[in-house]
């Protein structure tokens, strides 16, 4: 049950997020071996166009991503008709979305 | 296969499309003995009602696959001396199609499925123009020369787990076929069937577990026709349409 246009929004958040997981990783490396605590954190993420533009995409790009993989897996596993994979994959999808949400207004709000 | 094996302990399945079992034969064994050679002895000696479908014998008429020790084979074309294990031998329905009886399935759906890919050749011409000239050296030629070789078997079709897990996917023979077809200049409905495999039972399902490539007889790669129809789709799709 992937059709053109689900293959390529995964592709394409795929590609999305191949440089994001890098930056992302960089950025954990970079944090704890210069011993930065919560609060130097903080400082260096709130308020910040760049954090949130940056983690702001990456969720979209996971969100899209990990809906569609979860919906071919739900799909050869539980056989569900196309209608309620439809609204698995938009669940999914809206779920990540309000939880990565949540976690990238917190560090730079 | 080893000289000292004089009789090969086979255990056949039967039944029907509501069930069945496996049932024991002892059957000699000889030199240069096929698959097949061992399911006719059986026949002809043991149990005159066992179905099962053969035609060529030689490996051109793609209708003899069964299970063999678990994997999909065309079994005229496959020694016993090469699947033999110890000296027992388990021959079943192919996988992913429904039984009718024995060891002869349903290949309805395999076939639905082939001509559901827009499978058809669809002319450009009539008989009253030229031949058109199709040079061997031509890049759309040269793949479709790479794949044309199926006798839809149905291997693939059987040793794919996609094919398992979404009856709806067209499966790596019907790809493969319009995949020969995208890239014949002569044919007129690529744009049509580009629409067709690319839908929700299309080329996209595919997982590239790469079965289809390992099992197949004539050492096709449908795996690498379904990542071109992908390729295809995913190209005419940024071009603003589907046409080719």
């Amino acid at each position: 049950m992937i059709g053109l246009r689900l293959y390529l929004a995964q592709r394409i958040s795929a590609m999305l997020m191949a440089p994001l997981v890098l930056g992302h990783i960089a950025t954990m490396i970079y944090a704890v071996q210069n011993g930065l605590s919560a609060a130097e954190i903080l400082e260096r993420t709130q308020g910040s166009f760049w954090w949130g533009a940056f983690y702001g995409l990456f969720v979209v790009a996971v969100s899209i991503h990990a809906a569609i993989g979860l919906r071919a897996i739900v799909c050869e596993t539980f056989s569900l008709t196309a209608r309620w994979l439809d609204l698995f994959t938009w669940a999914v999808g809206i779920l990540l979305l309000l939880l990565g949400a949540r976690a990238v207004a917190a560090v730079v709000l | 296969m080893d000289q000292a094996v004089e009789a090969l302990d086979v255990k056949v399945w039967r039944g029907n499309a509501k069930g069945g079992s496996y049932r024991s034969y002892e059957v000699p064994a000889q030199r240069s003995q096929t698959v097949l050679d061992v399911v006719t002895w059986i026949q002809q000696n043991a149990e005159p009602t066992l179905t099962y479908r053969f035609a060529c014998r030689v490996g051109m008429c793609g209708s003899c696959a069964m299970m063999v020790n678990g994997e999909p084979r065309w079994t005229c074309r496959t020694h016993v001396k090469k699947v033999l294990e110890g000296r027992h031998l388990e021959i079943a329905p192919l996988r992913n199609l429904p039984v009718i009886k024995d060891l002869a399935t349903d290949m309805t759906a395999f076939f639905d499925k082939w001509t559901g890919a827009e499978g058809v050749f669809h002319p450009t011409a009539s008989r009253a123009d030229a031949i058109a000239p199709i040079s061997p050296e031509d890049p759309a030629r040269v793949l479709a020369n790479e794949a044309i070789e199926c006798i839809n078997c149905a291997v693939c079709y059987s040793a794919c787990d996609t094919v398992t897990a979404n009856p709806d996917y067209l499966g790596p023979a019907a790809l493969n076929r319009a995949w020969t077809l995208q890239n014949d200049e002569r044919d007129g409905a690529h744009s049509r069937r580009l629409r067709t495999i690319s839908g929700g039972g299309g080329c996209f399902n595919c997982h590239s577990h790469q079965s289809c490539m390992t099992y197949c007889p004539n050492e096709l790669n449908p795996t690498a026709s379904i990542a071109g129809l992908k390729r295809l789709s995913a190209m005419s799709f940024f071009k603003g349409g589907r046409d080719r």
